[in-house]
Order: C-alpha cells, then structure tokens, then sequence
C-alpha cells in the first residue's frame, strides 16, 4: 500500500534525457514507480504532469535518496514541490 | 466584421507582390507622430518593403518607453498571448524574467537609448544591469520548426525590423545583456540584412537554427543559443528563472515581439480593437493542404476557421458572408494548431479560431497553422503518416519518445490499413498515455494529443477500418 504524499511534499525529478531505464529506482520505490514496456520508470496513478517531477511520501524519502544516488546514470533529482 | 487582410506575398509563388489591406474600420485612438494606427486586419504587413526606410515609413520609430512597469501593464492590458504555440501571455513572461533578474525599478530613460530614430537603441550596453540585478539573455524565436508553418519565415523576410523592435525592447526591458534572434535557414538573408541597418542592433547575434520539428522549442533554443545543440533540455526551473547560463531567460515566437512593438506605438486599447476580447488583436496564420492557393494571411483574431480556408479559394469572396463558395470542394477535416495541434471535423470548421471554441477538438490556435484535408483523402491515413513523421522528428534523448512515439505510430498505421483489430483504438489511448509527460519537453505530448484527436475527428471512419472498409476509399 503506497502512503499517500503530502501536499507540497519532497518530489523526484527524472531527467529523461539522461534514464537509461536500468530500473534500479523502481525497484527501490516499487511502490511509487513501475516499468513501461520499454524498462523506463513509469509514475503509479500520477497526472501526465506529475510523471516527469514525482511526488513522494515521508517513508518514501530514504529510498529516494538511495536512488539518487544510485543511479548509474545520475538521471535523478530531490527537489521540494514547486 | 472585418475578417481578412494581408493576403501576404511571398510564401508561395505567384502571389503578387505587395500586400492587400483589409477593409478599412475607423481606427482607434489618434497617436502623436508621424503615422496613424494601422486600420483594419492589415497591421505587420503594412511596410512597402522590408528595408528600415520602409519600416519607418510604415511605423515611424517606437515611442519611448521610459517606464517598464507602465508598459507591462500595456501588455497586460493589450491581452497579447505568445504567437509561437503555447500562447502564453506576454506580459507575464516579461515580469517573471524581470522578477528573476531583481529588477523592480522603472525602466530607466537615461542610458538606454529609447526613442532613437530607429527604434529601442539599447547600444551594446546593459542598461538595467546596475545594481544588484542578475544579467538576463532575450532569444527572438524564429526557428519554426513545424513544416506546415511558414508565417514566421514570411514575417522575418517582409518585415524584419518590427521584430527586431520587439527584441530591443524587449532586451531593455529586462536589462539583457545577450539579446539573439535565432531563425530559420529561410530568413537568414533577410534578417542580416535588416540587422546590418540598424545601427542600435549590432550587439544581437543572429543563429540560424537547423531543420528539425523540435528546434523551435523553447530549451531547444537555450540551448542552441548557449551550445550550439539544438535540441531541448532538462530543466527544473523554468527559463524565465534559470535558463542560458543559468541567466533569467526570455525567449519569445517572432510575431509575438513584431505585436508588441506595435502594442509600444500604438497601445492597448487598439491592439484590442480587432479580435475579440478573449483573442484580442490580429494572428499570422499559415493556411495549407488541399486548397488552391496555399499562403499566409493576417486575420483578426478568433475568424472562424472556415472564413480563412475560404480565403484561399480564388472565387471566394473577400469576407466570409456564411456561405460557401461554388467552388468549394469537401473539406473532411482540418488540422488546426499544426502537428501538435487537433483535427477539427468539416462539420465543426466555423468555429471560430479561438482556444476556447477549439479545445473540445483537442485543437488551439497555436502558431496559426491551418492545414485543410480535402474529403477525398483518408484522415486516419494522413494522421498516420504524420504520426510516423513526428516519431522521427524525436531528438532521440528520452526513453518514452523515442520508443514510444514509433509504437503509437505502428499502431496508427494499422488502423488506417484496416486491420480488422478491435483491440487498436484502445492500444493507441493506451500507448498516448504512455508517453504523456515523460520528456524533457513537449513532443510526445503533443504528438499523443494529435494522435487521439485523430482517433475522436474521424471515429466513424475508425469503426469503418476496423470493419475493413474505409469511408473514403472504397476498395
């Protein structure tokens, strides 16, 4: 069960002109991101707005640090809610 | 209702030479100088020719604009959107860029050269860089990378100098130190020449942008602007924030900056005296397909869309009277908005060309394109073949585009081929949704928007093809 994120909470940005589509973040935030067909992170139940910069629940920030920092093509950003 | 005007020469070959005025409405306000307002639809076209005598003949120069906050205002009042396809307002651009830069005061009338003879002069200064405010970089977007708009490559090579008002302007207004006009291969020529004239212009770099559907996107031109790679960016902040070298940036369409220097001679309230309230003033569209004579025209804004299709048939007459022309041939559909933009059924095409009446066909005015498909041609097969087109305009950066544009193209294509596949309307609502604000910019948006107008435009046509037939080609 996905924790529901807090209004003007913490947000992943995805800079597809860097993803690979290695998947190591969907895989540390199963929860929030799936795959598409082609192995790219893929928002669960987000708006085609919120699918590039997504929002994240307080359990979620730890793993999403790790995937930032984990990401082998450093495709991934921390940012607050715009 | 005053409905055409500048039946603009030069965008296809035949056309005379020199532009036809609209009819003549009482003009606004008188404005002190050497030139009334222009009168009717015909306002960018209104210079005997392109060269800055021409210009000033037309126009006279820009008025000064000792207060920027005052004349923001203007725009703000005038309604003047963005003419380059996401039609943002002008005005707010303009603040937000000044906002980033910490520019809060007044325009200053002391170093920045307004009022020169030809035009804004802001020399090769940076008139609002003192102090403490962040340098600013203004772009002229010029690019026009949609094939089936030709307006900004006509406005540029007839009548150079109004955009390069605007640019000035613009670049004084928020204080920019780089100031640039990217354009096409198409007006390069022009443009320098024009540049050349103009003594108050020899700091504006002029960079000619490659052949590409993507190239006139906004980051698309920071970065061809900054890197000389044309192609679009990641970006957490928007341009107006952190843009060419992490600069507040402003890019604005061509037609945008050559309305706001006539918003600067001649005010808001004349802007609005054409169009309507919700789209105020006059539009440059590009009027294509199966019509006789292809062109650019300026119309007033919100004309209904089957007025200027009519506008391009030789019998038809002058102003759209509400009924068709003898030779009118069927219209299946027309594509408004251009490749990112929405097919409007035949049976809807008088509405008007305005955001509001056009967003249930997933259509907007946009950058102005009008592209006529004739009722002999398939709309699932044209919607197809653009479909592949735009998946191979991809920049090839982002994983969802560049698999999933070509997906939803296949898709399409199978469709227009009558695979008699019941599961193909609902594969490609899937696959659109798939791509829907996954890159670094809007393309595969547009493109999944484009895709399923075509599927609600000709949705008897689809029941057709999935049944084998097609309502337009028999066999």
């Amino acid at each position: 069960m996905t924790e529901h994120p807090a209004v003007g909470a913490a947000r992943l940005h995805i800079d597809w002109t860097r993803c690979d589509g290695r998947g190591l973040c969907t895989e540390l935030l199963a929860g929030r991101l799936a795959r598409d067909e082609w192995g790219y992170p893929l928002a669960r139940q987000a708006a085609p707005g919120d699918r590039s910069d997504v929002a994240l629940s307080p359990g979620e920030l730890d793993a999403a640090r790790d995937a930032v920092s984990l990401c082998p093509r450093q495709a991934l950003k921390l940012t607050s809610a715009p | 209702m005053t409905v055409m005007a500048a039946r603009v020469p030069g965008a296809l070959p035949g056309t005379a030479a020199g532009v036809v005025p609209g009819a003549v409405t009482p003009s606004g306000g008188a404005v002190p100088g050497a030139v009334s307002p222009p009168a009717g639809a015909a306002r960018l076209f209104r210079a005997a020719d392109a060269s800055l005598a021409g210009h000033l003949a037309a126009y006279a120069a820009l008025p000064q604009i000792s207060e920027a906050e005052a004349f923001i205002e203007e725009l703000r009042r005038s309604g003047l959107e963005g003419r380059g396809g996401a039609g943002f307002p002008v005005w707010r651009k303009l603040a937000s860029v000044r906002a980033s830069a910490g520019l809060s005061r007044p325009l200053s009338s002391d170093g920045t050269g307004t009022g020169t003879s030809t035009g804004t002069g802001t020399s090769t200064g940076t008139p609002m860089s003192r102090g403490r405010a962040r340098r600013t970089v203004v772009v002229a977007n010029g690019a026009e990378g949609e094939p089936l708009s030709l307006k900004d490559q006509t406005l540029l090579r007839q009548a150079p100098h109004l955009v390069i008002d605007g640019l000035l302007l613009c670049a004084a207004l928020v204080g920019a130190s780089t100031v640039s006009l990217f354009v096409s291969a198409a007006s390069h020529e022009a443009v320098r020449r024009a540049l050349s004239e103009r003594p108050d212009a020899g700091h504006v770099s002029l960079t000619v942008a490659p052949e590409a559907f993507v190239a006139g996107e906004a980051t698309a031109v920071a970065n061809a602007v900054e890197r000389s790679v044309s192609v679009p960016r990641d970006h957490l902040l928007h341009l107006s924030q952190s843009g060419i070298g992490g600069r507040p940036t402003l890019v604005q369409n061509v037609e945008t900056l050559a309305q706001l220097a006539l918003v600067a001679r001649f005010g808001a309230e004349w802007f609005r005296s054409m169009g309507t309230p919700d789209e105020p003033g006059t539009r440059l569209v590009t009027v294509s397909g199966d019509v006789p004579v292809p062109q650019v025209l300026e119309v007033a804004g919100a004309t209904p869309v089957d007025a200027i299709v009519a506008a391009c048939f030789p019998a038809a007459p002058a102003g759209h009277d509400g009924s068709a022309p003898t030779a009118w041939p069927g219209v299946s559909a027309v594509l408004v908005g251009g490749y990112h933009g929405g097919w409007v059924p035949g049976s809807a095409i008088d509405l008007p060309l305005s955001r509001a009446a056009l967003a249930v066909h997933g259509a907007a005015p946009g950058a102005g394109v009008v592209h006529v498909l004739g009722s002999h041609r398939c709309g699932l097969d044209a919607a197809a073949r653009i479909a592949h087109y735009l998946a191979g305009q991809s920049a090839r950066q982002c994983g969802p585009c560049v698999n999933g544009l070509p997906a939803l193209a296949d898709v399409l294509t199978r469709l227009a081929a009558r695979s008699r596949d019941a599961r193909l309307p609902a594969e490609v609502v899937r696959l659109a949704d798939v791509v829907t604000g996954r890159g670094s910019c809007s393309h595969p948006d547009g493109t999944a928007r484009f895709v399923l107008s075509a599927l609600t435009a000709f949705d008897s046509d689809v029941r057709s093809h999935l049944d084998g037939r097609c309502e337009v080609h028999a066999r």
